[in-house]
């Protein structure tokens, strides 16, 4: 017997009242997949990665759709529990099981913007205008206040009219990046929200 | 966490005080139960309130807010009073035996040295005993009135159980149910673990709560062991990572002390803070401290840091005072600060008395708020009604807003609270133009190089000299990172000479330009370099380790030896050492966990110990301390070297019942500012006890931005007992305005059975709790910020704020 079915008429047949499993069983498997529209998951690229709130750090699954194709950016539609992580063993709370509204909420920032002195409203700038202002206004205090000796004649190469607070929520390696280069223009007043 | 999550599954009793696990952190929590399903472990919560994890719990006792010191007190009274101890332990794994150094006192609040005037303890007295051997002198029968053991006994012989529930409000009889339990664990085949988080650092007495919990668990012998430990329960998903990252003033990088403006010199730096051996064989791990020291400095500034300039340790800055984020808003409040760059922090929603928070950020030239969400700290200056009620055209801070990533858009190492590096991958962009942090920080670092490079200016060589290998300088790989601070080798590393055997020659240990797998490699000649020593291996030879999934389990106690990569040297449990007996045996034959084979220490972990350091060495578990034990008596706290309790700064007693010392009723080293201590309410004005907390539905101000968690949590309340809310006529739901002496909030008054007044030293003291997470920003309902209410005071060691104790009114709104 040689049977073809297409998956929709796979799907027509067992609607009919034939059990699919056991038609499957028969052979009569489909063989194209053309023209449905398949598990959505089925089309995505799976991401590791770690729940942003708690430090249980629970094991996360991140599901992106989009080809990979050059100009199209992937969105994350979808996240669960790793069941793979060995303490979370793919389980979320309802912190983390929302973790995919923080990460499109409305209120993300999406543009540098600057709030001159005084005004009441954001302005949008590029990224070069706004990091160019800032290292200017960097630079200007770092001269002007920097320490260069203590009394007694130590060298002590501080700065701290500026201060730097620090993200708990950052990677390790930008943490890293923030520490090295903030050290390295002599600010002392650092801090991280790890304190509270 | 001394221990690992999973790991709380090989325990016989939870402690949870200071925390509630059940509900923020829920994941974390489930291996509570397993350990009531699968061991039959017992369940004990203590906490103000009735909580979700003391719902589930085999003993429930409440306390009042800020009381932890008495109770924790009275449990070290309870068991050296009956002798509920694992005395084998005590004597061979702690400073139980020192003696302590003549001159030591403690006498109505005030231990031996305060200055009142500075607020501060000259601690000539405190300390060991050092014999002119140069090693401490030790009683082992703990009998000399002047050892450890004893002073301990005589300074908590005071909290006895009917002290314990005057100045606790706990009954009597619960207390007593609990210090039973927590007794019974002292027998060497029972552990007991503790499991806090925010509810015992956020005090003026935070630390001491934490190291009176750590005493107990000394002396019950649960330090080290597989079920036992220490755990703080953390809040942020890489608030360890970022801790070891030392993005603080006190130290760098891998908790290695800062260099302080009295430091004359790199010698004398590196002096102070080089470990030596207080007993003899002791391992007094900090002897590496300039191996460690000198390979940061490679990793920084590479070729400019050389044998001849000090390995440029004339670039790093020297603090000269605490910087600590209170000390710098009080700096801004001054107006002693130009400008402020803010990464992923919220200090209007997170800082105590937001009045003077918005004062102090008014006050600034510039702001740089780099976040991926809108955060109240950036908008600080705009008008949301009563909400916060500023004038715009006054505020002359010039603010930028910097779009960043979150979590999910950005590639890297988180580390967990079991100190567990896990690598993540970026799954997406961010929207619009949202950048990593590393990114960000990168891109400003070069335009301020170049400008320096260009024009000149104010000591431009720690910046032009810094190194910067990566291969796009506006933007490091991750990968790159990982790597710079794992470490490896400049040149060759060839072993060292045996001066026992001087023909044979040096063989190559590590080849030149290869990753090192362990900081035992590091040297301090410059031929290494190692952006943090503890994550030293965390990228070796063989790869990024902490991208490892293997969770097999081979021995069952739940090591995950090859997922992810644990600090430091991948081991998982801390001072496992002491897992065994002094012999080298284990303590409980159900839980093997390390032990000496005659050879080496062997067993389901890295040993904490030298592998070859045979049990008759007496080479102590607590390898990190130069005494090579764990420490009762601590000389390093501010307030004392026994934790003693003292009334929260804003006392609902207004007298502290353990003393008659006026000066005495708050921890007397904690650092006040003028205008704060002004600021502190009295009972009088403001009778009710407050404290802050989180829901499970949230986290911090961040969930207050996400759809799904403001559907399930979606406006702000206050939440009061029956019994007040019937003293004050309130009905559930009826709109109460919440005031303290900084601010007030609004909210709907949430009136349940889980909180209830409590008797204390004479009167019933009832408490309001306040959930944190609303503001002026999100797609919630918005709210009053509750930190427009808390005081600006922190504990004496940490300068973590008092979030969880203070005094409020409550009224109809
Ligand atoms: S899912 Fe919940 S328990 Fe797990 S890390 Fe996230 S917030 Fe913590």
């Amino acid at each position: 017997m040689d049977v073809k079915v297409s998956r929709r008429q796979f799907f027509k047949i067992s609607a009919g009242g034939m059990a699919g499993s056991s038609l499957a069983l028969l052979g009569y498997a489909p063989t194209a997949a053309a023209d449905v529209r398949s598990f959505k998951l089925a089309r995505t690229t799976e991401h590791r990665s770690t729940c942003p709130y708690c430090s249980v750090s629970c094991g996360l699954i991140m599901y992106t759709i989009g080809d990979k194709s050059k100009n199209i950016k992937p969105v994350i539609m979808h996240v669960e529990g790793d069941p793979d992580h060995p303490v979370n063993r793919g389980t979320l709370c309802p912190k983390g099981a929302g973790v995919l509204d923080m990460i499109h909420s409305p209120n993300r920032v999406k543009y540098p913007q600057v709030r001159e002195a005084g005004f009441s409203e954001w302005k949008r700038i590029s990224w070069e205008e706004a990091l160019t202002r800032i290292a200017k206004l960097m630079k200007e205090d770092r001269d002007a206040n920097f320490i260069e000796k203590n009394a007694a004649g130590t060298t002590v190469n501080r700065w701290n009219t500026t201060g730097f607070l620090a993200s708990s929520a950052s990677s390790n390696e930008s943490g890293y990046i923030s520490v090295k280069t903030m050290r390295a223009m002599g600010i002392v007043a650092l801090d991280t929200q790890a304190r509270i | 966490m001394t221990n690992s999550w999973v790991d709380i599954k090989n325990t016989d009793l939870v402690l949870i005080m200071g925390g509630n696990a059940a509900e923020a952190h829920p994941c974390g929590f489930k291996w509570v139960t397993e350990a009531m399903q699968t061991r039959k472990a017992k369940l004990i919560v203590v906490d103000p309130r009735f909580t979700r994890s003391a719902a589930v719990a085999d003993t429930y006792a409440p306390i009042r807010v800020g009381s932890d010191i008495a109770f924790l007190g009275g449990v070290i009274n309870y068991l050296l009073s009956i002798d509920k101890i694992h005395t084998e332990y005590v004597k061979a794994y702690t400073d139980a035996t020192f003696m302590t150094k003549e001159g030591y006192n403690f006498d109505n609040g005030f231990f031996s040295g305060y200055n009142a005037e500075k607020r501060v303890y000259d601690k000539a007295t405190w300390g060991y005993e050092v014999g002119k051997d140069g090693f401490v002198v030790v009683d082992e029968t703990m009998q000399d009135p002047r050892c450890v053991f004893q002073q301990m006994k005589k300074h908590y012989a005071r909290y006895t159980p009917e002290v314990v529930e005057k100045v606790t409000g706990t009954p009597k009889a619960s207390f007593l149910k609990i210090a039973e339990q927590m007794g019974a664990t002292s027998a060497p085949n029972k552990v007991m673990t503790i499991l806090y988080a925010l509810g015992w650092t956020e005090h003026s007495v935070g630390s001491q709560n934490i190291r009176t919990m750590a005493m107990i668990q000394l002396l019950l012998g649960n330090m080290g062991r597989p079920g036992g430990g220490v755990n703080a329960l953390r809040g942020h998903a890489n608030v360890q990572g970022i801790t070891d990252m030392c993005l603080y003033s006190d130290v760098l990088p891998g908790y290695l002390g800062a260099p302080l403006d009295r430091d004359t010199s790199r010698e004398e730096y590196l002096k102070r803070l080089t470990g030596k051996p207080l007993r003899p064989n002791q391992m007094a791990f900090t002897q590496n401290f300039p191996k460690w020291h000198t390979s940061q400095q490679k990793a920084w500034w590479g070729d400019a840091a050389t044998k001849d300039n000090d390995f440029a340790y004339d670039y790093l800055p020297k603090k000269d005072a605490a910087y600590d984020v209170l000390h710098m808003f009080e700096l801004m409040h001054q107006g002693k600060m130009n400008g402020f760059v803010c990464q992923g922090f919220n200090p209007l929603a997170a800082l105590p008395n937001k009045k003077k928070i918005t004062a102090a950020m008014s006050k600034l030239k510039y702001m740089v708020v780099a976040d991926p969400l809108e955060t109240e700290t950036s908008e600080f200056w705009k008008n949301f009604g009563p909400l916060n009620d500023v004038k715009p055209e006054e505020i002359k801070t010039t603010v930028f807003r910097l779009p960043t990533t979150t979590f999910a858009e950005e590639t890297g190492s988180f580390t967990n609270s079991s100190r567990t590096l896990q690598w993540k991958e970026k799954a997406a962009d961010a929207p619009g133009e949202g950048k990593p942090d590393s990114e960000i920080m990168a891109r400003l670092f070069v335009k301020i190089r170049e400008m320096y490079k260009k024009d000149g200016g104010k000591a431009p060589e720690p910046i032009v000299n810094l190194s910067w290998p990566y291969q796009v300088a506006d933007a490091p790989n991750p990968g790159e990172i990982m790597r710079e601070f794992s470490g490896r080798a400049l040149v060759d590393l060839m072993s060292i000479p045996d001066p026992k055997k001087p023909e044979e020659k040096p063989t190559l240990l590590v080849a030149g330009g290869t990753q090192l797998t362990a900081f035992a490699q590091l040297r301090d000649d410059g031929s290494t370099a190692c952006g943090n020593w503890l994550y030293c291996g965390s990228w070796s030879p063989a790869g990024n380790l902490t991208a490892r999934r293997d969770n097999s389990d081979p021995s069952g106690l739940g090591v995950f030896q090859n997922w992810g990569y644990s600090w430091p040297a991948n081991r998982r449990i801390l001072y496992n050492r002491a897992s065994a007996d002094p012999a080298g045996k284990h303590w409980d034959p159900s839980r093997k966990y390390l032990s000496w084979n005659g050879k080496a220490w062997a067993g389901v972990d890295v040993p904490d110990m030298r592998p070859n350091a045979a049990p008759e060495e007496n080479v102590g578990p607590f390898i990190m301390n130069p005494e090579g034990v764990a420490r009762l008596h601590a000389i390093g706290m501010a307030e004392g070297p026994f934790p003693e309790h003292y009334e929260p700064f804003e006392t609902p007693l207004g007298v502290n019942p353990m003393n008659t010392n006026p000066k005495a009723i708050s921890n007397p080293a904690a650092r006040v500012y003028k205008g704060d201590m002004e600021a502190f309410g009295k009972a009088a004005e403001f009778p009710y006890a407050a404290t802050t907390y989180r829901l499970t539905e949230h986290q911090h101000y961040w969930t207050k931005h996400s759809r799904s968690n403001a559907i399930v949590q979606p406006a702000p309340f206050v939440e009061i007992g029956e019994d007040l809310a019937k003293e004050k006529g309130f009905k559930n739901g009826d709109m109460v305005k919440v005031k303290s002496n900084r601010g007030e909030v609004k909210a709907a008054v949430v009136v349940t059975k889980r909180m209830k007044g409590l008797n204390v030293n004479g009167k019933v003291v009832h408490t309001v709790g306040i959930p944190i997470h609303w503001g002026f920003k999100g797609v919630t309902q918005n709210g009053y910020l509750a930190n427009s209410l808390t005081p600006y005071v922190g504990d004496a060691n940490s300068q973590t704020p008092e979030y969880k104790a203070f005094l409020v009114n409550i009224e109809k709104a």
